[in-house]
């Protein structure tokens, strides 16, 4: 009864990944996030994403920060920041948000701030989205792996 | 598990983003390469024991100088990097006569053939495109071998420099590439540096079974 459990859960998983790749929201870089876990390094996936969510969040603050100042004209900062984000979404297979943030670049070197402001808002909606969506992959995945675990108790 | 033959690539890995440090840690674990992971070209070259410049100075390294441990097989390192650049760092290996020889590999986001070629024309074994995959990694063993050859051959010189002691077993001159001779790996008299008579490695007289 439990086993089915942990199968259920697996198939929740596979469905979720599926939609998000896809929406685009992700790619086949993810995979290989996934594909380089293993018993040696169990949360590696856990771990990346983590990073790069504390990192984005200190970036999109930035970001705004920046374009809502009255006297605002350091396209240059803006698109250093850009960059840093561009890499690290590309490295875990966040396409969309990539995307967006090569559209926002654009703006940026048009000196365009109207366009920032609205790359800007549309790399934070981007962004919240991907982040509720792989906080619930891994919360799938804990429950997967408690229902596996109670499957088979540790007989002492 | 456990075969004391198996030879131990170590990599030198620079990238200030921490993310891609992660990365390519476990892409080059995942491979079973020793990494060390540094932020930055100038972190990279305190820890090959060069200084980025001549003046002596008096602070202690903030990465422990790589002097007596094992050798550098490999450097791979991120292209776009604030201060240092990959190009730079590049290019300060290949002007140093202790480091020239070890292959470097360069990394970047970005795909524009005038900076791949500049690396390539540098020096640099190969470019790669980010994110980096395994099947990137899979194409550096051909550079980390060649590496560990001119090691060892350097290795067979100096002890032929100086009279072995008797407790070591007598070393062939052709040696099969999967069975190093390990206790010779850690050897202290083995420098970091090459020795000032060598001039360039010389592969005749060896032969890969």
């Amino acid at each position: 009864m439990l086993g089915l459990g942990a199968d259920r859960l697996r198939a929740d998983m596979n469905r979720l990944l599926a939609l998000l790749f896809h929406q685009g929201v992700l790619d086949e870089q993810f995979l290989q996030l996934q594909q380089l876990q293993d018993e040696t390094s169990p949360n590696f996936v856990y771990e990346v994403v983590t990073i790069f969510f504390n990192e984005s969040e200190k970036l999109l603050r930035n970001l705004r920060e920046l374009l809502l100042d009255k006297e605002f004209s350091d396209y240059k900062k803006i698109g250093i920041h850009l960059n840093q984000f561009m890499g690290s979404s590309s490295s875990i297979g966040a396409k969309r948000v990539r995307n967006v943030c090569v559209a926002f670049r654009a703006a940026s070197e048009q000196n365009n701030r109207a366009g920032c402001l609205r790359a800007l808002e549309l790399l934070e909606h981007e962004y919240c989205y991907l982040k509720n969506k792989l906080h619930e992959l891994f919360q799938i995945e804990q429950q997967r792996a408690m229902a596996a675990a109670v499957r088979y108790p540790i007989q002492d | 598990m456990g075969m004391a033959a198996e030879a131990q690539f170590h990599v030198l890995a620079v990238d200030d983003s921490l993310i891609d440090r992660k990365l390519i840690e476990r892409l080059l674990k995942n491979s079973s390469y020793q990494v060390t992971a540094v932020d930055s070209g100038s972190k990279a070259l305190e820890f090959l024991g060069l200084r980025e410049d001549d003046q002596t100075n008096p602070s202690p390294p903030s990465v422990p100088s790589n002097h007596h441990e094992m050798q550098v097989n490999l450097i791979i390192t991120d292209y776009c990097m604030p201060g240092m650049t990959g190009y730079d760092l590049l290019k300060k290996i290949k002007e140093s006569s202790s480091l020239k020889d070890i292959p470097v590999v360069i990394m970047s986001s970005e795909n524009v053939p005038s900076r791949i070629n500049r690396c390539l024309e540098e020096g640099a074994e190969e470019f790669l495109l980010k994110p980096v995959q395994l099947s990137d990694v899979n194409r550096l063993r051909p550079h980390l071998l060649k590496g560990k050859l001119r090691e060892q051959k350097l290795q067979q010189q100096q002890q032929q420099l100086s009279p072995p002691p008797p407790q070591l077993p007598q070393q062939q001159q052709l040696q099969p590439l999967q069975q190093p001779q390990q206790p010779n790996n850690k050897r202290k008299s083995i420098e970091e540096g090459l020795s000032p008579e060598r001039t360039r490695p010389r592969y005749s007289g060896l032969a890969v079974v």
